[in-house]
Formats: structure tokens, C-alpha cells, sequence
């Protein structure tokens, strides 16, 4: 069997979706022995053009990652966003809410100018994308699962429920319980409910279902004499990239 | 031999970000040397504007993916000293634990996944898979291991959960740090294994004497905890860093470079080891003794060195810590210590595994962040790494082209440097055309 050719390229991101994959550890040497992976900036020296799928980490920030992500886009028959930042553009677009401007002047004064910044946006904004390993960062094996049903041929499966049925199959305690909010109801599954299992809120790092139910949220902040405005800011966390926020604004108007 | 040399390495592989290196010599005399980062910036510090005091630990994480930990605790350390919260015995013991997992985890990828290809000649660990399995499996064992403290007990291994300001959400259970225990244990042998390959490396030998800083401690081999000390002979609370550390912009960069009492510093293992030798466990100071690491030491290539003794510090720390927790007994009414938003200014040090990390944050009266300084530990040893290509390259100058842009790299990587994490890092252009 040929094996496929596969390019790792870091965008802005904290290089910690690149990092998973060399924490794979049990499965690392059979994934290096299963594809022929051609570029990792973070691992290897050698690099080449050549590739047929390309797995992108971190959100285009710079009109240099919008260069560079368009000759990916060329090259690659394939495209697979790794990460909150690649999938929904993530904490980086916390930056677009403060402002670009006001960031840029915040952080290097009078020097903003010299600075090479745009409006932070997901990766299918701009291109194509194929697949999504959401997250912050994705499981292990949803990134391997990924890649062995390309393998293989397949269409990977992408869980499309909200967290809470997930937290219902583990006999999760409700972390409304606890007094914490949790964006569980809305948020995309396929973490096995990590935050809450650890008695900690969902913040929807994995970014919002596509028809998620938000009067099951409504009726869940009421119970717990919340307001919408109680789990925005968490709510803002991953997903304050205009394109997803408008989204799920426009659900809630519904 | 090289007279003249014009060498572009771009991008510098096998360090966690982009970097670019640019280097010119005429007539044996560097004309340009340029170790340029085109990193995205990505403006944290205006990120954690407003944000409440619960957020910024989750918020910062994400600077790195590599120490997530230390920017975890660091972040929390800065929250807890402005809101004026006091952690517990038991907090602190499951922190330091913690902040132990990252460091075998993030020591054990430069050494083995990262600086060994250069010490055995090769691209990547790729090709030490089939010449050298037995370190890659001990390297994959290890990672492994250390990944599975931050899960059990921080409840991800990249980008923890569990911890937060006041405490944990969540703690293990005793056989999960029995488990812990005993796989560590499991380590000893491997570390054995270890130190007989790289007894049989040969490290350039290379010396510069500079400012080594890091934190310090009179009980423990400071990691998570300490004040600031110099091997200029000063040692400062955290809260009065300003007092020696500066930051400033320099002309064709907009990297901000740090200096304290000279006009450059190194941060990490090996500035630890040379502040805090006698901290080391004794085991650690018996694998160190065998390498050749004394302290002081000036040689840059031997941070790999004093990295692989930290790992050696940290098993064995660990053990003592998981020890103490279970005589003490875990007690989850002492998992968190209550928080209470008010406005004041705090600040964090940690050393996070390439070096000490600072945050810096000032809050309002509701809780929320009116002010935030980040200083990483990668912006502090960039005018170090410059000085020291400086005197590195006339030494180096009559190998081959292809030697001394290998040999340059290797320097470069040899202080792990950590470029996501520098905020401030992008376009650093370094022209340099003093005479050597």
C-alpha cells in the first residue's frame, strides 16, 4: 500500500494540537509507520512540498498565515482543521473583541505599526476545509481516527449531540449543581464531557452543535436563576469569532 | 573552509514555533546575523482585559501547548497573590506534582524527541526508530508516563482542568497516586539506560560565561515556587522583579528583549542547576557528577544535560511528594480555599521548563483584569542566544558551510526555545555587523 503523504503545519496557535499528536505515544510509531509524514516543523528537519493531506493547527492571524495557508491549500488534496483555533478560530479571536487596533497599540505601543496582524478567522474561512478534530485540544484518538479511516477509505464520524449526553452516559453530576455554568446543552460532544467530569464547566471548546437547542440552555439557566448574560463571557471564550457567534445568535432570535 | 558564508536556515526545525536564522560572514567577519521569529503575534495581554479572576489561568494556558502547566500556575500564582488568597499543604504538594509531570513530559520531548537527532547526526527522531529503538521507546515510555500525571490529576494532559484559582475542582483518589507511584518507579531502569547513551555523546565544547537567573528556594529545588536570583549575586521577591528585570524594544525588532544586571541573561535548566545545585536530589546530583555537570557551568550545550538531571530531580521528587500526600491523607474539604474578588496587583513566577515565567497581573474591585505584563521565558534568552552565536561562529568558522549552519542550529535548540510562547516575538530581525 502506498502510504500517504502527509504534511503538520502549525498556524497562530499554542503548538499544543502538534503536540498530541507526538503524545500519541503508544500509537506513535504505528501512526509514523502508517503515513509518510513529509512536514512537522515541530519534530523534523527534513521538509517537503509534497503532500496529500495536510493537518492545520492554529487560526490565520496574519496576512502570513493566509499566505501560507493558501499554498497549502494548493498543494494539499486534503485538508483537516487540528484544534479550536483552526476549527472555530478559538481563544485567538478573543483579541478581534477587544479590538485590532486597541490590541496592536496595547501590546507595542508606538510600534504598532511594524506589526503583521489581521482580524483572527478560522481556517475554513478562508479555504476548504475537510474534516474538523475539534477541540483544545482534540482527543488523541479522534486525530488518529481521522487520518485511519482516510486510510481507509471511510468518511470519519463526527459527533453531532451536546455534551450533557455524554455526561448522562458517565453519571456525571451536573456541575450547575456544583454552582458552576457549563455551556454543556449546546456544546459539540466528542471530549467525553472532559471539563465537566473534572467538575469543571464546559466553555464549548469544541465550538457549538449545528441545530443546537438553545431553550434546553434557556431552561436550564432558569432553573438555576441564571442569565444569558452569566455564560456569555464563557460562551465567548472559544466561539468570539463572528461567523460562529452569529450562528448561534441567530438560533436563539428563532 | 569557509571565508565566506551566506546561510538562510528557514524555518529552524524542531523548535515549538518558527524561527529563521540569517547569517552572513565575509572574510571570516560576520557582516549579518539574524535569528528572525515570524511567529503569529497573538496578544494575550489584551486578551485577559476584563476577563474575571476565574478565566486567565485557562486563558494563558493556551499561550503554550508545551507548558501548559507552567503558565497555568503561573497565571494562578499572579491571581492568588492580588486577591490575597493562601493555598493549603495539600494544594501545594498536588501543584508541585503537577508542575513535576510537565517538566518530565516537556524535558523528555527536547531531550529525546528534539536536541538527540543532533547529538546522533539525523533529521528527526524518525530515523532513531529503527537505529536507536531503545531510547525511543524509553523516550515514548517516559512522555507517557509524565503525560498521565497532569491527566489523572490536572485532568488533561495538555491544557490541565483541575486547576484553579484556590485549589483543585477535583482530586485524584489514593490508588490513582499509588498508579502514579509506581510508574515512576518503573522509570529507574530506563533512566540507567539513559545516562549510558549519553555518557557516549560528545557535546560541542563551547563556554560563555553570563547571567544565569531563576528562581530560588532554602528548602527545595525551586520549580514552582521561590524568589529571583542572580548569579550576580542578587536574589528579590517576586512582586519586586522590575526592580532587575527590563524589558525593552529594540531597533529592528519587535521582539522586546530582557537584560537585568548585564546587557543579556539565560533562563532554564541550566540556569537552575548553576543557582540551585544543592537542591538537587541526591540521586539527581549522582547523575549530574557522571555527566560531567558542575556548578557553575558555561557551557550553552549542556542545558540537555542539566534537563535529563531535572527529569532524574523529578522522579525522584515526585515519589517524595505522592509519599507525603498519602501519609498526610487526602482530605477533599481542603481541596480549594475560598476566593473572594477585590482589586489589588500580583504577580507570578514559576519556572516553566525553558525558564522563568512571569505574570503580572493588576485587577479591579469586581475581580476583573485592568492590566496584565506576561514575560516568557523564550523573550528573556533572546539577546543571550544572539551573544552566544556571536562567539560561537569565529570558533566554528573554518568547518563547512553545511557544518556551521548544522552547529548554529544546534545551539539555537540546545535552549529549547519555546517561540509560541513569546508573545511579543515576530519578525525579529537581528542585524549585527560589530567586528569579532
Amino acid at each position: 500500500m502506498i502510504k500517504p503523504k502527509v504534511g503538520v503545519f502549525g498556524l497562530a496557535g499554542c503548538g499544543g494540537c502538534q503536540l498530541e499528536i507526538l503524545n500519541l505515544e503508544d500509537q506513535l510509531i504505528d501512526f509514523i509507520n502508517a503515513v509518510d509524514i513529509v512536514h512537522f516543523t515541530e519534530a523534523i528537519t527534513e521538509h517537503s512540498d509534497t503532500y496529500e493531506i495536510a493537518l492545520i493547527e492554529g487560526s490565520v492571524s496574519t496576512e502570513h498565515d493566509l499566505e501560507r495557508l493558501e499554498h497549502i491549500s494548493k498543494v494539499a488534496k486534503m485538508i483537516i482543521a487540528v484544534g479550536a483555533c483552526a476549527c472555530t478560530g478559538g481563544l485567538n479571536c478573543l483579541k478581534n473583541l477587544y479590538g485590532l487596533e486597541k490590541a496592536k497599540e496595547l501590546v507595542y505601543g508606538d510600534k504598532k505599526d511594524w506589526i503583521d496582524a489581521i482580524e483572527t478567522k478560522p481556517v475554513d474561512e478562508y479555504v476548504k476545509v475537510d474534516y474538523y478534530a475539534r477541540g483544545c485540544p482534540p482527543t488523541r484518538a479522534e486525530i488518529v481516527d481521522i487520518v485511519r479511516s482516510l486510510i481507509a477509505g471511510k468518511n470519519p464520524e463526527l459527533p453531532n449531540y451536546p455534551v450533557c449526553i455524554e455526561c448522562k452516559r458517565l453519571g456525571n453530576t451536573c456541575v450547575y449543581e456544583y454552582g458552576m455554568t457549563c455551556m454543556g446543552p449546546v456544546a459539540r460532544a466528542g471530549c467525553n464531557a472532559r471539563c465537566p467530569s473534572s467538575k469543571s464547566g464546559c466553555e464549548a471548546c469544541r465550538g457549538f452543535i449545528d441545530d443546537p437547542n438553545v431553550n434546553a440552555q434557556k431552561d436550564l439557566l432558569a432553573r438555576y436563576r441564571l442569565t444569558v448574560e452569566d455564560i456569555m463571557e464563557g460562551f465567548n471564550l472559544y466561539n468570539a469569532c463572528k461567523k460562529v457567534n452569529q450562528k448561534l445568535i441567530k438560533n436563539s432570535e428563532v | 573552509m569557509a571565508t565566506n558564508l551566506n546561510i538562510e536556515v528557514s524555518p529552524l526545525s524542531r523548535v515549538e514555533g518558527h524561527g529563521d536564522l540569517v547569517l552572513d560572514v565575509k572574510n571570516k567577519k560576520i557582516e549579518k546575523l539574524q535569528f528572525r521569529i515570524p511567529e503569529s503575534p497573538r496578544f494575550f495581554e489584551a486578551m485577559l482585559v476584563g476577563r474575571k479572576y476565574d478565566e486567565p489561568s485557562h486563558i494563558t494556558s493556551r499561550i503554550c501547548g508545551i507548558c501548559s502547566v507552567a503558565h497555568t500556575f503561573t497565571s494562578i500564582k499572579a491571581t492568588e497573590a492580588a486577591l490575597g488568597v493562601k493555598i493549603n499543604d495539600q494544594i501545594l504538594k498536588l501543584r508541585k506534582l503537577v508542575n513535576h509531570g510537565e517538566y518530565i513530559q516537556s524535558n523528555c520531548l527536547h531531550v529525546y524527541f528534539l536536541a538527540a537527532p543532533d547529538f546522533l547526526g539525523v533529521g528527526s527522531v524518525i530515523p532513531l526508530i529503527k537505529t536507536n529503538p531503545d531510547v525511543v521507546l524509553i523516550a515514548v515510555k517516559m512522555k507517557k508516563i509524565a503525560n498521565e500525571i497532569v491527566r489523572i490529576i490536572g485532568g488533561r494532559a495538555v491544557h490541565p482542568i483541575t486547576t484553579v484559582v484556590g485549589g483543585f475542582t477535583k482530586l485524584p483518589a489514593v490508588d490513582d497516586l499509588k498508579n502514579i507511584k509506581n510508574m515512576l518507579l518503573s522509570l529507574y531502569p530506563d533512566l540507567e539506560t539513559s545516562l549510558k547513551v549519553l555518557k557516549t555523546l560528545r557535546l560541542p565544547d563551547f563556554e560563555r560565561e553570563t547571567e544565569y537567573i531563576s528562581i530560588t528556594d532554602k528548602e527545595d529545588y525551586a520549580l514552582y515556587d521561590g524568589d529571583l536570583k542572580s548569579s550576580d549575586g542578587w536574589i528579590i521577591k517576586p512582586g519586586n522583579y522590575l526592580e532587575k528585570i527590563k524589558e525593552k524594544v529594540v531597533e529592528h525588532s519587535t521582539g522586546k528583549h530582557c537584560r537585568a544586571s548585564r546587557d543579556c541573561y539565560m533562563v532554564g535548566a541550566l540556569s537552575r542547576v548553576n543557582n540551585n545545585y544543592e537542591m538537587l536530589s541526591d540521586n539527581a546530583k549522582e547523575y549530574a557528577g557522571q555527566l560531567g555537570l558542575t556548578s557553575p557551568c558555561y557551557n550553552t550545550f549542556m542545558i540537555n544535560i542539566a534537563q535529563f538531571v531535572e527529569i532524574v530531580h523529578c522522579v525522584d521528587d515526585s515519589i517524595r511528594l505522592i509519599d507525603e500526600i498519602l501519609s498526610d491523607g487526602l482530605d477533599e474539604s481542603k481541596a480549594t480555599v475560598p476566593v473572594r474578588p477585590r482589586a489589588g496587583r500580583g504577580v507570578g513566577i514559576v519556572e516553566a521548563p525553558r525558564g522563568t515565567l512571569i505574570h503580572d497581573y493588576t485587577y479591579d474591585r469586581n475581580g476583573r483584569i485592568a492590566k496584565a505584563n506576561l514575560i516568557i521565558p523564550t523573550n528573556m534568552n533572546y539577546a543571550n542566544i544572539e551573544k552566544d552565536l556571536e562567539a560561537f561562529v569565529p570558533v566554528i568558522i573554518d568547518k563547512t558551510e553545511d557544518e556551521v549552519r548544522f552547529d548554529c542550529e544546534m545551539l539555537i535548540r540546545a535552549y529549547d526555545p519555546c517561540i509560541s510562547c513569546s508573545t511579543h516575538f515576530l519578525n525579529v530581525k537581528l542585524v549585527n555587523n560589530q567586528k569579532v
